[in-house]
């Protein structure tokens, strides 16, 4: 089964979906968040499986090995995990803002008050 | 030599300036150092667009690592130009930041916006500099994640949902962008844009290129403002503080513009975008639609600076427009737009932001008998904004005309005759203002408000000379960018 082989990418392309989806339908800002970083989640995976060589180790050079897994992809997403928490940390800390402006963290009530002015 | 570090100086200066501004603190110093630094920006740029100019192409591998293993800036003449108008913006507003920040950023806040603001600038920077696939991404994370701060600080409560609301989408665009570059990495196994187009190259029928090439531009699309995506844009615009809007209205959009021009036309190349993918397909019905509905939006707004943002959407429309057109022509109209865009939109929200000076939150019906008041910034906006209509001696003329061109060259008549009639909806808005603040009295009662400081009006008289000179002289803008549109064709650097 070639399609059950790949299942690390089938979970990838169903976080993807997940934090997508909960991005777009949820109405509360912290969520969301909750849903981008799913969404983020899911393109780590997706980094980290492409660097697998079938039967490689890690890449370090020890005696009797002779294929190594990629690790390049591993380090790029290093840098996106950091990004990531960045973007979360600057996100929840909008929240936090905005429920003090606002009193709530709901989009459609904040609507209404913006509305209502 | 110092020559040779150019590139990499454009774009560590700011992002090693931007902690010490912090350190600086309060008060006038992390202003001064932040202008200071962002001039030197301009002085690198110019430097290296005269090194171009000398016939060579500079590069920098970092640490020393050749091409496509080490991480590697390049610079060609499509870099340059835009490398230029950021520099050039940032180091007009600046000047303006120190009168206009006082009033709108609390002291204690002051010198984490100068910061933010240089961060910003190096990332919008390093995207347009990196010949590096993933490190156009890190970049762009950076330029986006001040930018959303930038705004935040706007006085306005609605300041901060629209921070977050451009953070949610800022990010699922820029989490498109790493799957693209991914998808890319997975197939080729390089992230170097040129070595990356040399590899591709053989590829074009692998479904894993159709991926990555559609997450790339929807990505890119959502950073640029693209109809429909550009939900995010008019709130973020509208409530962000004078000077970052005046900043992101002409840098950001620019830049996103720039990284779409480099994946499509020097990445993927001009026969897989437009022959095999027919992205020219998509672009121009959105393009039209940005145009022709964000300008009739912007017709019905009172709120005068969201209604140069929704200008701003359509203004996007029109270079995107010049690349769906897919003639060296078209390119040339996109990247001259690009680049005079910078220079109006840049001008007018700088001359708003001196009138949010004297009055605060910018109200149609607050600026009725201005044009008495305060002549010297009402005469600004008039100029700004018949560039933006596109009258000759400006250089909205230049880049419309250009567009125009294009559009008839590809016989798409209906299309040069929908430019028109767009520009004819922008003579509408700004003749709103224009009505109302020469020929309306002040309203009775309101209190009388007079000329703003010259620490305000110099840096917008500045970048509206700067419209009328590249209007009249147009051997600089025009000469670049043909060149760049032509080698963008060809599919070689120059």
């Amino acid at each position: 089964m070639a399609a059950l082989g790949l299942y690390n990418y089938w979970i990838v392309i169903f976080l993807m979906m997940a934090g997508f989806y909960v991005v777009i339908a949820q109405g509360n800002l912290v969520k969301k968040i909750v849903g981008i970083n799913v969404l983020q989640t899911s393109v780590f995976l997706l980094y980290i499986s492409m660097g697998k060589v079938q039967g490689g180790t890690a890449p370090i050079v020890v005696a009797g090995a002779t294929s190594y897994s990629n690790p390049l992809p591993h380090v790029l997403i290093l840098t996106a995990i950091v990004v990531g928490i960045a973007t979360t940390a600057l996100g929840l800390a909008l929240a936090i803002r905005i429920k003090e402006a606002y009193g709530t963290v709901e989009e459609d009530e904040i609507h209404a008050q913006d509305e209502s002015l | 030599m110092i020559a040779a570090h150019l590139p990499a100086l454009q774009v560590v200066v700011p992002l090693l300036a931007a902690p010490i501004c912090l350190l600086l603190g309060r008060g006038r110093w992390a202003w001064a150092f932040a202008t200071a630094v962002s001039w030197l920006t301009l002085a690198i740029a110019v430097a290296l667009l005269s090194q171009i100019g000398n016939g060579d192409l500079p590069g920098y591998a970092f640490g020393d690592w050749p091409a496509p293993w080490g991480i590697e800036y390049r610079v060609d003449r499509l870099s340059a130009f835009v490398l230029l108008i950021v520099s050039g913006i940032a180091a007009a507003i600046l000047p303006y930041a120190w009168r206009s920040v006082a009033r709108e950023i609390p002291p204690e806040q002051q010198a984490i916006f100068f910061t933010a603001l240089l961060l910003c600038l190096a990332g919008l920077l390093g995207i347009t500099i990196t010949g590096d696939a993933f490190n156009l991404f890190v970049l762009l994370e950076i330029s986006s994640l001040a930018s959303y701060t930038l705004i935040a600080m706007g006085r306005d409560r609605r300041a901060l949902t629209a921070a977050y609301q451009y953070l949610i989408m800022g990010t699922i665009g820029a989490t498109f962008i790493l799957i693209g570059v991914g998808l890319l990495y997975m197939l080729t196994g390089t992230l170097n844009m040129a070595d990356l187009a040399i590899r591709i190259a053989p590829l074009q029928e692998s479904r894993t290129l159709h991926t990555a090439f559609a997450f790339l531009v929807v990505g890119i699309g959502l950073k640029l403002a693209l109809f429909p995506l550009h939900l995010w844009l008019p709130n973020a615009y509208a409530y962000a503080p004078s000077v970052v809007t005046a900043f992101l209205a002409a840098t950001a959009t620019k830049v996103a513009l720039y990284a779409l021009i480099r994946f499509l036309y020097t990445i993927f190349g001009v026969a897989f975008a437009f022959d095999a993918m027919l992205t020219h397909w998509i672009l121009l019905p959105l393009s039209l639609a940005a145009i022709l509905s964000a300008s009739l939006v912007a017709i019905f707004q009172d709120d005068v600076k969201r209604m140069l943002a929704y200008s701003s959407v359509a203004q996007i429309g029109y270079m995107t427009l010049g690349l769906a057109l897919v003639s060296v022509t078209g390119l040339t109209a996109a990247l001259l737009h690009l680049f005079n865009h910078a220079l109006m939109k840049g001008a007018l929200f700088l001359a708003l932001g001196a009138v949010a000076y004297r009055l605060g939150p910018v109200r149609l019906t607050g600026m009725a008998g201005l044009g008495r008041q305060m002549p010297w910034t009402l005469a600004a906006f008039v100029v700004g904004g018949l560039s933006l209509i596109g009258v000759p001696l400006t250089v909205g003329f230049v880049s419309k005309w250009y567009l125009i061109l294009a559009a008839i060259e590809a016989g798409w008549w209906p299309v040069a005759a929908l430019i028109l009639i767009a520009s004819l909806l922008a003579v509408l808005y700004i003749w709103r203002v224009v009505e109302v603040a020469y020929f309306r009295p002040r309203p009775a009662g309101a209190e009388a408000v007079t000329e703003v400081p010259l620490a305000l009006l110099a840096p917008t008289w500045a970048l509206v000379l700067a419209n009328l000179y590249f209007g009249l002289d147009t051997r600089l803008t025009v000469g670049l960018a043909e060149t760049a549109a032509a080698g963008l064709f060809a599919g070689v650097a120059r």
